[in-house]
Parts: C-alpha cells; sequence; structure tokens
C-alpha cells in the first residue's frame, strides 16, 4: 500500500459505508472502524518499516506534467506522526459519534472518512497544487457534518466554517500561482514542487505579499486572533464527531501550513515578520483564555481554549529556534488528545443532559463519577500540568520563544495562568458542587467510552513523561526547518 | 470551392442536411419522439464530423469563414449542448398540448448560427451567425406560449437583443467608414485619419453591443427576467451556447484585429470586468430564485473571462490567455448546463413554473439524491472548488492573470468568488435541510433527464480530476490563432 492508495482507501471506504447503509443501519459505523484500524495497522507497518533518507514513504505521479503539477506525497517523521494522530482521532470521533447520530448512519460515515482522507492529503502533499486542493477539498464534508447533524444553529455556523477558510483559500491560491510563475520567470521551469520551489529566489518585496498570502490562510484555519470568529461556532454548533476532528485535526493543518510551507518557503519574510506573529500569538493565547471564561457553554468554552492553545503554536514556528519548533510540534500532537477528549466529554454530557449549558449543570461528579475523573484528567492537562504532554509542549515553546523575543513571551507566559483559571472554573461549574434533589443518576460512562478515554490519557501521560521519541520522530524536519533561515 | 473546402465545411453541410431532413420529416408526419430522434442524430452525425475535421489544416473558405481548431473546438461545444438540450426538451415539453416538432428546428438553427459566429472572422458571417441564432432564441424561449413568464421573457429578449444587435451594426458600419474593410483583421486600420473619431466611436458601440450579448455589468439588465421566463432547457442553451459563441467571436475578433490597442476599449472592457465579478455577485447573494440566481453567477462569470481577453494584450505568450478563455468557457458550459439541467428535470412546460424557488429545493438531496448530488457538483464547480471544472478553469485564469500582471483584476475575481461562495453554498445547504414536506408536484420522470444529467456532472469531475488531456489538445488547437 502507497501512500495515495492510503488516501484512496479512506476515500472507498467512505463510499461503501454510504452505501451499506441501504441494508443495515450499523454497517457504516463497523465498516468504518475497520477501515481506519486497518489504516492504523498499515501506518505501525510502515514506521516500524524504517526510513530512506528520512521518508517513512513516498508516492509520485506525473499529473497535470504542462504545469509541471504532480502528485507528489511523502511522509517524513512529522507527517507520519500528525497522520497517525489523524487516523486515531478518526477512531474517537467514530466511538464518540456512535449512539449520538441517529439518522443517515452511511452519509454520516462517508463525510467522516472523507475528511479524514483529505486531511491525510493534507499531511502528506509536497506539490502546492495537490496540496492546496486537499486543502480545500476536506471541507466539502467537514461542511456536511455541520450542517446536516449540527445543533440548532447549524446553518450560520457550517456557512462561517466554509466562507472563512473558502475565502482565506482564494488568498493561498493566488500566493502559490504567483510563488510558481516567479520561479518560472526566475529558472524557466513551471513546477509547482515543494523541493524546487524551497530554492526559489524571490525578490524580498514580492515574497513579502506571498508568504502573507498563506499566512492569512494557515491563521484562519489555526485560528490566530483576529481570524478566529468562524471556530466557537463550528465547534459548537458541530455534532461531537465533528467537534473532535475540527479541533483535534483540522487545526493542526494550520499550524501544519505555517511550520511546513510558510517559514521555509519564505525564510526572510517570515525572519521579518517574526515580531507581528509572535504578537499575534501572544494576543490569541490571552485573548482566548480570556473569551474562554466568559463562557457558560460548555463546548463554547473548550472551543475558545482551542484558539488559546494554537496561539503558542503560532509563537513557537515564528520564534524559529529548535526549542520553539519542537514544543510547537508537541503542543499540536498533545492539544489534538486533550481537545478531543474534552469535546467527546461535552458530546457525552449534552447526550445525557441535553444541554452544553454549565448553569444548569453543577454536582456531576456524584452522579457520574467515572465521567468527572475523566474529565478532571483532562482539563489538567488542559492546564498545563508538568507531567502530561501539554506542559511540555507549552513548556518548551515560552523557553524557545523567550530567546527571541521577551516581550511577547512574557505576555503569552500569563496564557498558562489563565489557562488555570478557565479550567478550573469549568470543572468547578460543571463537576463539583452538589447535585440537584431531585437529580436522578447519570448513565456513567460504559466501557466503549473508557477504553478510548483511557487511550488518549495513557498518551498524553506517554507525551508528558517521555517526549524525547517525539523530538527524534521531528528532528530530521526541524532541522531543514530551521537551515532555511539565514 | 475546393475539395478541401468542402471537407472543411463538412459540420455545417452535415448540420444543414439535418437540418432539411427534420423540416421534411416534421413536415411528413408529426411525431415528437421521431423528431427529436432524427435531431439528436443529426447533431451526432455532426459531432462526429467536427470531431474528424478538427485535425484539418486551418482553411478560410469562402473568404467569410475561417475553419481552424478553434472553431472546431466550440463547435464541438454548441452541439454537445445542443444534444443535451434536445435530450432534456424531450420529457420536458411532452406534457404540453399542440405542436412540439418545431422546437427541434429551432435547436439546430440556433446551433448553426452558434458555429457560424465561432468561424466567423467577417462581419458579415458576424451579423448572420448571430441573427441565426438570436431569431431562434426568441422563438425557443417562447415555446411554452400557453404560460406568461416565457412570453415576456421572450419580448423582453427580443427587444433589448434587437437594440444591442443594430448598436452593433451601427458601429460595423462606422468602422468600416474608416477602414474600408469588413474583415476583423483590419478593424484597426484607418484609410484617412479624418475618420479616427469614426473608429473610435465604432469601437466602443462594437464592444458595448457585445457586452450587452454577454450580459456584462452595466448592461445586463436583461439576464434574470429571460433566464427567469425561459424554460429551463432554453435557459440552459442561452446561458451556454449564446454567451460562448459570443465570446469565442470576441476574442477572435480582439486577436485577429489591434481593437485592444485602443485604450478607451481596454479602459472601459476592464471597468466593464470588475463591475461584472463584483456587481454580478453581489446581486446574486440577495436571490431566492436559482435560476435568477444563476443569471448573476453567470454575469460574474462572464466578468472573470474578461481577464483572459484582456490578458491577450498584456501576455508575453498571448496563447495562453486564448487557452484559459477557451478553458473557462468549456468548464463554464459544462457546469452551467449541468445546473440547468437539474433544474429541467424538475420541471415540466406544462405544470406551472419551473422548479426555481429555493423553497422547491428545501431537502432535495434525501428527495432526489442524483439530481441533487449532480446539482452541488455543478455549484462547487462554479464555486470553483479543486476536483472540479470550475477549479481549472478558474487556475487558468489566475495563471493568465499573473502573467499578465493585471493584480487589480485578480483582486476583482477574488472578491467576487469569495462573495459567491455563500449563495452557492446556501443553496446546497438547503438542499441537505431534513424532513420537509415535499410541496412541488413532481414531473413525470423521463428517461433520459437523469442520465443526462449525471452524464455532465461526471465530465464536470473528470475535467477537474484530469485536466491533462484536455489542455493537450487546446494546446495543439489554437497553434495558429491569432498570429
Amino acid at each position: 500500500m502507497s501512500l495515495l492508495t492510503l488516501i484512496l482507501f479512506l476515500l472507498a471506504g467512505g463510499g461503501v459505508a454510504a452505501l451499506a447503509s441501504r441494508w443495515n443501519v450499523n454497517a457504516p459505523r463497523w465498516i468504518s472502524l475497520a477501515v481506519l484500524v486497518s489504516a492504523g495497522l498499515w501506518l505501525l507497518g510502515t514506521w516500524q518499516g524504517g526510513t530512506e533518507q528520512g521518508l517513512y514513504a513516498i508516492y509520485h505521479q506525473a499529473w497535470v506534467p504542462q504545469f509541471g503539477i504532480s502528485v507528489q506525497l511523502e511522509m517524513d517523521g512529522l507527517s507520519l506522526m500528525l497522520v497517525a494522530l489523524t487516523l486515531f482521532l478518526g477512531l474517537v470521533a467514530v466511538v464518540a459519534s456512535w449512539s449520538e447520530i441517529k439518522f443517515r448512519h452511511g452519509f454520516f460515515q462517508f463525510n467522516l472518512l472523507w475528511t479524514l482522507a483529505g486531511v491525510v492529503g493534507v499531511f502528506t502533499a509536497l506539490d502546492l497544487f495537490l496540496f492546496f486542493v486537499f486543502w480545500e477539498v476536506m471541507l466539502i464534508p467537514m461542511y456536511f457534518l455541520i450542517a446536516v447533524w449540527g445543533h440548532e444553529q447549524r446553518a450560520y455556523a457550517a456557512m462561517k466554517f466554509f466562507l472563512f477558510t473558502q475565502i482565506s483559500g482564494l488568498l493561498m491560491l493566488l500566493a502559490i500561482v504567483a510563488l510558481v510563475y516567479v520561479n518560472y520567470r526566475g529558472s524557466g521551469v513551471i513546477s509547482f514542487d515543494y523541493h524546487t520551489l524551497l530554492v526559489a529566489k524571490i525578490d524580498p518585496d514580492v515574497a513579502w505579499w506571498l508568504m502573507l498570502g498563506f499566512f492569512v490562510a494557515f491563521v484562519v484555519k489555526l485560528p490566530g486572533v483576529p481570524l478566529h470568529t468562524w471556530l466557537p461556532d463550528a465547534h459548537t454548533q458541530a455534532p461531537t464527531a465533528g467537534s473532535v476532528i475540527l479541533a483535534g485535526i483540522l487545526l493542526k493543518t494550520g499550524a501544519y501550513g505555517l511550520i511546513r510551507f510558510v517559514v521555509p518557503l519564505f525564510p526572510d519574510a517570515a525572519e521579518a515578520f517574526r515580531w507581528p506573529a509572535m504578537a499575534l500569538g501572544a494576543l490569541s493565547v490571552v485573548y482566548g483564555g480570556y473569551l474562554a471564561y466568559s463562557q457558560t457553554d460548555f463546548k463554547r468554552l473548550v472551543a475558545y481554549s482551542s484558539i488559546s492553545h494554537m496561539g503558542f503554536v503560532l509563537l513557537g514556528v515564528f520564534a524559529a529556534n529548535q526549542l520553539a519548533a519542537q514544543g510547537a510540534i508537541m503542543q499540536m500532537i498533545a492539544h489534538g488528545f486533550s481537545t478531543a477528549a474534552l469535546f467527546m466529554m461535552a458530546g457525552a454530557l449534552q447526550e445525557r443532559l441535553h444541554t452544553r449549558d454549565m448553569t444548569q449543570m453543577g454536582g456531576l461528579w456524584k452522579r457520574a463519577p467515572r465521567m468527572g475523573a475523566v474529565t478532571m484528567f483532562f482539563v489538567v492537562a488542559s492546564l498545563g500540568m508538568p507531567g502530561l504532554g501539554n506542559f511540555v509542549g507549552e513548556f518548551m515553546v515560552l523557553m524557545g520563544a523567550f530567546q527571541a523575543d521577551v516581550g511577547t513571551t512574557v505576555v503569552a507566559a500569563l496564557g498558562i495562568v489563565v489557562a488555570a483559571v478557565y479550567s478550573l472554573s469549568l470543572m468547578q461549574r460543571s463537576f463539583q458542587g452538589s447535585p440537584a434533589e431531585d437529580a436522578e443518576p447519570l448513565a456513567d460512562f460504559g466501557a466503549r467510552e473508557l477504553t478510548v478515554m483511557g487511550l488518549m490519557m495513557i498518551a498524553l501521560v506517554a507525551l508528558g513523561i517521555y517526549p524525547q521519541p517525539v523530538f527524534d520522530m521531528a528532528a530530521p524536519f526541524v532541522e531543514t526547518f530551521l537551515g532555511a533561515r539565514p | 470551392m475546393s475539395g478541401a473546402d468542402v471537407y472543411s465545411l463538412a459540420p455545417y453541410l452535415v448540420l444543414t442536411i439535418a437540418l432539411l431532413v427534420l423540416l421534411l420529416a416534421v413536415g411528413f408526419a408529426r411525431n415528437h419522439l421521431v423528431a427529436t430522434a432524427v435531431t439528436v442524430t443529426g447533431l451526432l452525425a455532426t459531432l462526429i464530423a467536427s470531431v474528424m475535421t478538427l485535425g484539418a489544416q486551418p482553411r478560410t473558405v469562402l473568404h467569410l469563414l475561417h475553419l481552424d481548431g478553434y472553431a472546431g473546438f466550440f463547435n464541438i461545444l454548441f452541439l454537445i449542448v445542443a444534444i443535451v438540450v434536445c435530450l432534456l426538451a424531450y420529457r420536458y415539453l411532452s406534457g404540453r398540448r399542440g405542436e412540439l416538432e418545431e422546437f427541434y428546428i429551432l435547436v439546430t438553427t440556433a446551433t448553426l448560427g452558434a458555429m457560424v459566429m465561432a468561424a466567423s472572422n467577417h462581419f458579415a458571417t458576424f451579423v448572420l451567425g448571430l441573427e441565426v441564432m438570436s431569431i431562434s432564441l426568441y422563438a425557443m424561449v417562447a415555446y411554452p406560449e400557453e404560460k406568461h413568464p416565457p412570453l415576456e421573457a421572450a419580448i423582453k429578449y427580443l427587444v433589448l437583443s434587437a437594440v444591442a444587435s443594430t448598436t452593433l451594426l451601427f458601429g460595423m458600419a462606422l468602422i468600416y467608414n474608416a477602414s474600408g474593410s469588413l474583415f476583423f483583421e483590419d478593424v484597426g486600420k484607418i484609410e484617412n485619419a479624418r475618420f479616427q473619431i469614426h473608429l473610435q466611436i465604432g469601437q466602443a458601440m462594437l464592444f458595448g453591443g457585445m457586452a450587452f450579448k454577454l450580459s456584462l455589468v452595466p448592461f445586463h439588465m436583461w439576464t434574470p427576467d429571460v433566464y427567469q421566463g425561459s424554460p429551463a432547457p432554453v435557459t440552459g442553451f442561452i446561458a451556454t451556447v449564446s454567451k460562448t459563441a459570443v465570446f469565442a467571436l470576441l476574442l477572435r475578433l480582439a486577436a485577429d484585429g489591434s481593437a485592444l490597442t485602443n485604450p478607451v476599449v481596454v479602459i472601459s472592457l476592464s471597468v466593464f470586468a470588475v463591475l461584472s465579478m463584483v456587481v454580478g455577485n453581489l446581486l446574486a447573494l440577495r436571490q431566492s430564485n436559482l435560476k435568477r440566481l444563476l443569471a448573476y453567477s453567470s454575469i460574474a462569470h462572464m466578468g472573470y473571462l474578461l481577464i483572459a481577453l484582456l490578458g491577450l494584450g498584456r501576455l508575453p505568450e498571448p496563447g495562453f490567455a486564448v487557452a484559459a478563455a477557451m478553458i473557462y468557457l468549456a468548464a463554464y458550459t459544462l457546469m452551467t448546463l449541468t445546473a440547468f439541467g437539474v433544474i429541467a428535470s424538475l420541471s415540466s412546460a406544462q405544470a406551472g413554473d419551473d422548479a426555481q424557488t429555493n423553497k422547491q429545493y428545501l431537502g432535495l438531496f434525501w428527495r432526489r439524491p442524483y439530481a441533487a448530488t449532480c446539482l452541488a457538483i455543478a455549484l462547487f464547480a462554479l464555486m470553483g472548488m479543486p476536483l472540479t471544472a470550475g477549479f481549472v478553469a478558474k487556475f487558468y485564469l489566475v495563471a493568465a492573470g499573473v502573467q499578465g500582471e493585471m493584480w487589480m483584476l485578480l483582486w476583482a475575481l477574488v472578491i467576487g468568488s469569495a462573495i459567491s461562495v455563500y449563495y452557492y453554498v446556501k443553496v446546497i445547504y438547503d438542499m441537505t435541510v431534513n424532513d420537509t414536506p415535499d410541496e412541488y408536484p413532481h414531473p413525470t420522470r423521463g428517461m433520459a433527464d437523469i442520465p443526462t444529467i449525471i452524464a455532465l456532472a461526471v465530465g464536470v469531475l473528470v475535467m477537474g480530476i484530469y485536466p491533462t488531456p484536455l489542455i493537450k489538445v487546446v494546446q495543439t488547437l489554437i497553434g495558429d490563432f491569432g498570429s
């Protein structure tokens, strides 16, 4: 199985799941599960298979030779980790939506798998045209997930999500075409290949504008303040599986774009843009945290906390030293687990209580102790408790960023305090206190949910206690990433 | 006329013969099915002839028709549309009382007119082609004459179109006065410096008339009303063939003559382009009627296309601009026709108005999954989503714009496309709404409708996923164009 077959396999799995709903309501879920598990097994095999020139897998095939466009898929350590995260959270999403989705099961799983396929494409494509194709195409199934199975305001949220991403994507398209043209004028070769464009000579003025085109597209997806307003709506209105994928994976595509494309393609422009970008990152950290604290909606709070956490990634990428870059990558992965778990919890609560409003919660720990304990764990992870993955990521980003720019780092460090405030207030308002007199016991987590949550806990603890494997995997990329700087 | 001339003219001759056969068949015995079958066969034969003559050496036949690969490409496009329209019209019209067979004669003549325009290199063939096409279209629009909206649309189209035609004719007369020739290549020539002003005004009138036919802002007023009132298959024909034919001709006119060196023409075309992209999309936002929405979106698309036309004068390799226009027109034709095909498949000449209000599309995904999926594909393509024809086309335009460094127009393209996302997605959202009462009485299902629109939608996807062969064909066809 090559990388292309992996993507096609996910796509085909989606198709089969959609058709299977005709003869059995349960079939689509099981098919999805089977597809994701076998894709995961393949990935495991590829990982064990080791690297060849730093790549675990590579696929190349000419596509539109007239424009130098090819299907160029490569998987290095960074891509491998992110693809693994994608498949794992895909599995989480399937499990999380096991009983939540009540209608059109086949179409739901279809959209889920197609989104995942698009994301895998984004994480592995190293042809800018192909990257853009995946970037846009993953939107459509995600849009349907929100628009069809979302909550009360799904129309508004889905539209906002689509508009933000699509419009910023147009800027990126313009930037991509212009970049290719600049390279063509300089070298006489039309090519969308990442490696070719990496060494393109670009006029500094032009590079600045091109970098901004990419930057805006990725910061919308990240999301960074002030382009974040789509996120709380989309996350809150999406069904649980949608939120898990959005927060766990789709935000990482933005972060990935920054680290893989923006800085390496335009090192000088990125250097010049360091302070504004880091300031935006710090602003996201603090402002996102501040907004999170003011929410009464469980899901919305978690959504805003994502803005805060992804701010660290922005900070780390543009600080651009080894510590910060490694920290940003760590933060991407750890945040994927912790937020996915919290969104799954929000979904589980909504399914049981039919509300996300924390003013109507309180005392849930007594009614569902297992859920309480699980939530406690992830809340603590999210506020950056040492020993868990998020701490490693945030701490390293701050250490690295401090060397690059003191002012923004100090501001961002305040975000850790804010994180403690909103995280604990989330816990307090929903789970602690005493339940109402007439409250009946809730259906606590069963084996299905506990298994998934347990796996994510193990992952976060492992990342927190022994993060070295992640650093080793990312090291070759980080080296080239830093090498791209003058 | 030599044998080679006849060979080059084969598509035109075959279509004319088919037209005569059809006339005789209808005169001999009226039968809707037979008339449709004869027409489709004739169009298919012409399509085959066009494909066969595609590789032939470019020839100017009878001085007035330049039969090259460029014309052949558009002829194939027109014939495909005509076949689709006939297939869709069969079920659409079959409920209507009265004679139905003449409709197919009109489709054939309109196609012939469009084909003449694609090959025209002289004002005489220009006017001939344009009028043959337009006059057929007036009658096609008014074909379900028992209903009010088609009649209104036909009158509106007739009057306004005639005004545009006279403007064109007057412009041609002024140009002739200055240059003493009716060939496109002489459009910029001046026999006598005294007539400089005639040439200027003539060119302005000429391009103004063309802008009307392409429904560019500010000459767009007629479009939504005509789109809304016309029967859906005919709207599909107007939106694709009549626009494409005019644009193909305009491009040849611009490439052969030196109109694009006239700053007045360039500036006004640029203004039309920006206005069309922005205003067209803004007005589309406010529509709750799918046909009107598509009308405004087509205005915007014609605005995008002007980037390719203006690129002709600015690109280091003008051939790229021509290729961009051809690819865009092909993609635009496919996706627009898919959209109108879906509307036609949900409508009927006898049952009230066509399905076009947004209420009629609520929950269409669950009621009519195939039609809804095809419409969604068409709308995503019009939006410019990757893996659809619309993206390849938009990509070409952006590439042309970047090469010509036409940043103003590119910004308008980005802003226009950004606005357009909203209204296209809105329609798609409406189609996903759950559990809606089925308010619209379904027309009887035709045999050909769903397969036809599925074939079109698949075409949109194939062109988007694997455009390489089409790009190759276009690159070979434009070999000698405009040189």
